[in-house]
């Protein structure tokens, strides 16, 4: 798949899931064109911002496979963050469009596995907006601390 | 030389995988003629002591279908599994999990609410529940354990091959059998059917608009398909451009579309989250970029079940596999 095993292999280790201090694990799926850039933006702007999400560079909102976000979630993630242009300005025209559509259509499946669908966000933020970066960022990750840990770990019998 | 032998099984199943054998009709003659049926419950008077007595590997090929969610099904292809030189998962349900496997959105407790106490047919005022364990006055009686989870075949024991569908095809039965007979063995862990997807090889293929848009969710109940044109571009949802080919478009022929039975197509990890992924991607409007999230959600849907539409052959054997299970549960 396309996701960097190596990080979150690392990062995602649950083994820390279940201490007292919960600290969300976030994946970020952010486009290149955008938010990606707004988050660099907010980096050499020196903007403070909570360090529990792990980005992952995309070319477009739309390379999220709904089995990328699945897959995020079965192996430790709290929380799924997708950046992506604002409407009108992907760069391949109608990808954001897509990845809304995917988005809501995942939304009403995850219930249905027992995952509180706000755990999955997806946001339009521009390569000149690193401040609404780090304030979806910030957010976004104490809404997940309220909803607590995922943990979706299997029943054997 | 003594005939290899060889046995069916089945597990949390509907019937029909046994139903298909029959299907082969004078077909099964030339079956019965090159090997020595020793165990199949559905038709022939064989019981587990008989499977008990066989040598470790004796019997050549063991058919297994039906999903694992019972400790009966699992002691009972685990002993198969000893026996035999062979597994094959026959049938969607051994295969992903199947149709039963849709219980995986529920837990086991919820499943016996539903049907021992709540559901409207059923008159239960002590909230009797099936037990395990059960003294009377004659002794012990026991039942066996139901499972919180269905598995599929392969995630309780070693299994050889796939031989997908709701039911497998006679066709695809008989050439598995004859390949599998003739010595010359495919891959272990093959799916016995090809690689490609539906759409591959589905007559309706051409009709299908090089920029295809679904503007509207209709279901087939709905509107009288046409039966020459692509169910995408009328809007019916075909699960085809996931679904691995084989099942001679069953489906199709019959205008109804692909609800997914043969499995993932080869390379697809989770048909599932696939399934949706290329539904949502082609469906949209004009002017979507006015459209604000609310109307992007009502769109949206109109798609009435999508876990149960996109995983509904094969929720066990998805990414996730089944719905979280709450602590209180464990
Ligand atoms: S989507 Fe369905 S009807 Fe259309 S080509 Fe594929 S299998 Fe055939
Ligand atoms: S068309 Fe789809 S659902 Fe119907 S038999 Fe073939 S694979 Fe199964
Ligand atoms: S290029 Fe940014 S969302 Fe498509």
């Amino acid at each position: 798949m396309g996701i960097n095993m190596g990080i979150c292999g690392d990062v995602l280790g649950k083994k820390d899931l279940m201490e007292k201090t919960f600290e969300p694990k976030i994946i970020c799926f952010l486009c290149n064109w955008c938010t990606y850039a707004g988050a660099d933006l907010a980096g050499t702007s020196r903007i403070q911002y909570k360090p529990n999400g792990i980005p992952i560079r995309v070319m477009c909102s739309s390379r999220v496979d709904p089995m990328h976000i699945l897959w995020a979630f079965k192996h430790g993630a709290d929380g799924v963050l997708i950046g992506g242009c604002h409407p009108g300005d992907c760069h391949y025209q109608n990808g954001n469009y897509k990845t809304r559509r995917r988005v809501f259509l995942l939304e009403k499946v995850l219930k249905d596995f027992g995952i509180e669908p706000n755990r999955l966000k997806l946001e339009w933020i521009s390569a000149s907006e690193g401040r609404k970066y780090a304030k979806v960022i910030d957010e976004f990750i104490e809404e997940i601390r309220k909803l607590g840990p995922l943990a979706m770990e299997q029943s054997e019998e | 030389m003594a005939k290899p032998k060889v046995a069916f099984y089945w597990c949390a199943s509907c019937g029909g995988c046994e139903e298909t054998v029959v299907d082969l009709n004078e077909d099964i003659l030339k079956v019965t003629a090159a090997v020595d049926i020793v165990f199949w419950p559905v038709a022939l008077d064989f019981k587990r002591k008989d499977v008990e007595a066989l040598g470790k590997g004796e019997i050549a090929v063991s058919f297994i279908n039906g999903a694992i969610r019972s400790s009966e099904q699992e002691e009972m292809v685990k002993l198969l599994r000893e026996k035999s030189g062979l597994v094959v998962a026959f049938g969607s349900c051994a295969h992903l999990g199947g149709i039963v496997g849709l219980a995986n959105f529920w837990t086991k407790k919820e499943i016996f609410e539903n049907v021992y106490k709540t559901r409207y047919t059923t008159v239960n005022p002590d909230g009797v529940f099936p037990q395990e364990k059960t003294e009377t006055k004659e002794g012990t009686l026991t039942l066996p354990k139901f499972y919180d989870t269905v598995k599929t075949l392969d995630q309780t024991i070693d299994v050889d091959y796939y031989l997908p569908g709701c039911p497998p095809p006679p066709s695809l039965i008989m050439s598995a059998v004859t390949t599998i007979l003739s010595g010359k063995l495919p891959e272990k862990g093959a799916v016995l059917a090809p690689n490609k997807s539906l759409c591959d090889t589905c007559p309706r293929a051409d009709t299908k608009p090089e920029k295809l848009i679904m503007k509207e969710i209709k279901r087939p109940h709905e509107i009288m398909a046409d039966p020459n044109k692509c169910f995408l571009e009328q809007g019916i949802i075909c699960l085809g451009p996931v679904t691995r080919a084989g099942c001679e478009e069953r489906c199709i022929n019959a205008n109804m579309p692909c609800r997914g039975c043969f499995g993932p197509a080869k390379g697809i990890e989770d048909q599932g989250a696939k399934g949706l992924s290329a539904i949502a991607s082609i469906l949209g409007v004009e002017g979507e970029e006015k459209m604000t999230d609310e109307e992007a959600k009502k769109m949206i849907d109109q798609i009435v079940d999508p876990a149960g539409t996109f995983y509904r052959f094969s929720l066990p054997a998805s990414l996730l596999k089944r719905k979280k299970m709450k602590e209180e549960v464990k």
